[in-house]
C-alpha cells in the first residue's frame, strides 16, 4: 500500500508535529518493550476524550444501557452505529493512503460465540460495559466500583484458565484474522460500497422508529 | 437535538468517536479497546502476591501485566468522564441506580454484590470473545472483522435476554 518513499530534502518542514509512529510495531506486548512516553501520554489524552464523549452521550447511565436491552432507549445503538460508520469510512480511507494499518482480531467461532454470550449476561447483570463502567465511576455511579473489582477478578480468573482454553475451545473454528468480504469472497471496495450505505440506512431506520 | 438520556446528541458523539478512532490508529497505531487494560491491572495485582505463578499463566505471557497505552487510556477515560460530569452538572453520587432501586430495592450490599458478579462474568466473556463493546463492538466492527460482528451479535442477543429476565418477569 505504501508509495515508494521519495527522500525528502533535508530542509523540508515536518508535515506533522506528531509523526505517525509504530508502523511495523505490530505488537507492543513483547517482553521488556515498554510503550514510549509519547504513547503513554497519547493513551491518556485519547482516554480523556473518549471518557468525555461517552459521559456526554449518556450511555454510561445504568438506565440508558439497560434501556437499550429492554428495547426502550436506543441511544447505545445510535452512538455505536454512528461511530462504526464514520470510523469505517475514515480508517479504510487512511489505509488506502498508506497512513494506517489494520488490527483485525482473530476469528475463533466457538470462543467468539461462547464469550460473546457470556459477555451479554455480564452486561445485563452489571448494567455497564468495561468502558462505561469507568465512565460511570467518573460521573459518580459508585456501584461501578464493585463492577470494576469484579472485572479485575474475572480477568485474573480467565488468565488462570487460559492454558486450558487455548487447548480446547479456542481451537474450534479458528480462522485467523478474516474480514466480512473474505467470507463472501468479494473485493473489499465492493463490499464497503454496499455495506456503508446499508449501515447508514440502518441508522436512519433506528432514528425514524426511535427518535 | 436534545436527548433525554444524554446531554449531547448520540449521532454527534458517535461521529466524534469515529474520528477519535481514526486518530488512535494514525497517531498510536492502536484501535480503541478497554477490556485488556483490566486484565493487565489484574496481572499487576497478581504479581504483588504470586509473582512467579502470575507470570507463568499463558494469558500473561502474551499480554504482559504492565502500565501501557491501553491502561493509560482507561485512566484517561475516568478523568474525561469526571470533567464532563462536573462541567455538565451531572455528578450523580449514588450507590444504587434508580431503575435498579425501583425493581430490587435500595439495599446497597445487594446491588454491589450483583455488580461484582456481573463484572466478573463480563470480564471472563470479554477475554474469551477477544474484546468488549469498544474493542469488538466499535473498533473491530468498523474494520469488518468477522469475529467482532459475531461477538457483537452475541453480546446484544444475550444482554437483551438477560435484561428481560431481570426486569420483565
Amino acid at each position: 500500500m505504501n508509495k515508494p518513499a521519495t527522500p525528502l530534502p533535508a530542509t523540508a518542514p515536518p508535515v506533522l508535529v506528531l509523526p505517525a509512529q509504530g508502523q511495523g510495531d505490530k505488537d507492543n506486548d513483547g517482553p521488556g518493550k515498554p510503550d514510549s512516553a509519547r504513547q503513554l501520554v497519547l493513551g491518556l489524552l485519547f482516554g480523556v476524550v473518549f471518557g468525555f464523549l461517552l459521559q456526554k452521550s449518556g450511555v454510561a447511565k445504568y438506565e440508558v444501557l439497560m434501556g437499550q436491552f429492554l428495547l426502550t432507549d436506543f441511544t447505545v445503538i445510535k452512538v455505536m452505529l454512528a461511530a462504526i460508520i464514520v470510523g469505517m469510512v475514515g480508517i479504510f480511507s487512511l489505509r488506502a493512503l498508506g497512513l494506517v494499518e489494520l488490527h483485525v482480531k482473530p476469528t475463533r467461532y466457538a470462543a467468539n460465540i461462547a464469550g460473546g454470550l457470556l459477555f451479554g449476561v455480564g452486561l445485563g447483570v452489571l448494567g455497564y460495559c468495561p468502558g462505561t463502567g469507568v465512565v460511570a465511576l467518573g460521573q459518580g455511579n459508585y456501584d461501578s466500583i464493585a463492577g470494576i473489582l469484579g472485572l479485575l477478578a474475572g480477568s485474573y480468573f480467565y488468565a488462570e484458565t487460559s492454558g486450558y482454553l487455548a487447548s480446547t475451545i479456542q481451537k474450534f473454528g479458528n480462522r485467523g484474522g478474516i474480514m466480512l468480504p473474505d467470507l463472501l469472497g468479494i473485493p473489499l471496495a465492493m463490499f464497503l460500497a454496499a455495506f456503508v450505505p446499508l449501515l447508514v440506512l440502518g441508522l436512519l431506520i433506528v432514528a425514524k422508529l426511535a427518535p | 437535538m436534545q436527548q433525554a438520556s444524554g446531554s449531547w446528541s448520540p449521532y454527534l458523539v458517535g461521529t466524534l468517536i469515529g474520528l477519535l478512532s481514526m486518530a488512535t490508529f494514525y497517531f498510536s497505531n492502536k484501535p480503541l479497546s478497554v477490556s485488556t487494560a483490566y486484565a493487565r491491572l489484574a496481572g499487576l495485582v497478581g504479581n504483588l502476591f504470586f509473582r512467579g505463578h502470575t507470570e507463568n499463566l499463558k494469558f500473561y505471557q502474551d499480554k504482559k501485566p504492565k502500565i501501557e497505552w491501553g491502561v493509560m487510556l482507561g485512566f484517561g477515560m475516568l478523568l474525561g468522564a469526571f470533567i464532563a460530569a462536573v462541567t455538565g452538572g451531572e455528578i450523580n453520587a449514588a450507590w444504587v441506580p434508580a431503575l435498579w432501586e425501583d425493581r430490587f430495592g435500595a439495599d446497597v450490599a445487594l446491588r454491589l454484590g450483583v455488580a461484582f458478579v456481573g463484572g466478573a462474568i463480563l470480564a471472563y466473556g470479554a477475554r474469551l470473545a477477544g474484546g468488549c463493546t469498544s474493542g469488538h463492538g466499535i473498533s473491530g466492527a468498523l474494520q469488518l472483522s468477522v469475529s467482532s460482528w459475531i461477538a457483537l451479535a452475541c453480546f446484544f442477543a444475550s444482554a437483551v435476554a438477560t435484561a428481560h429476565l431481570l426486569y420483565r418477569f
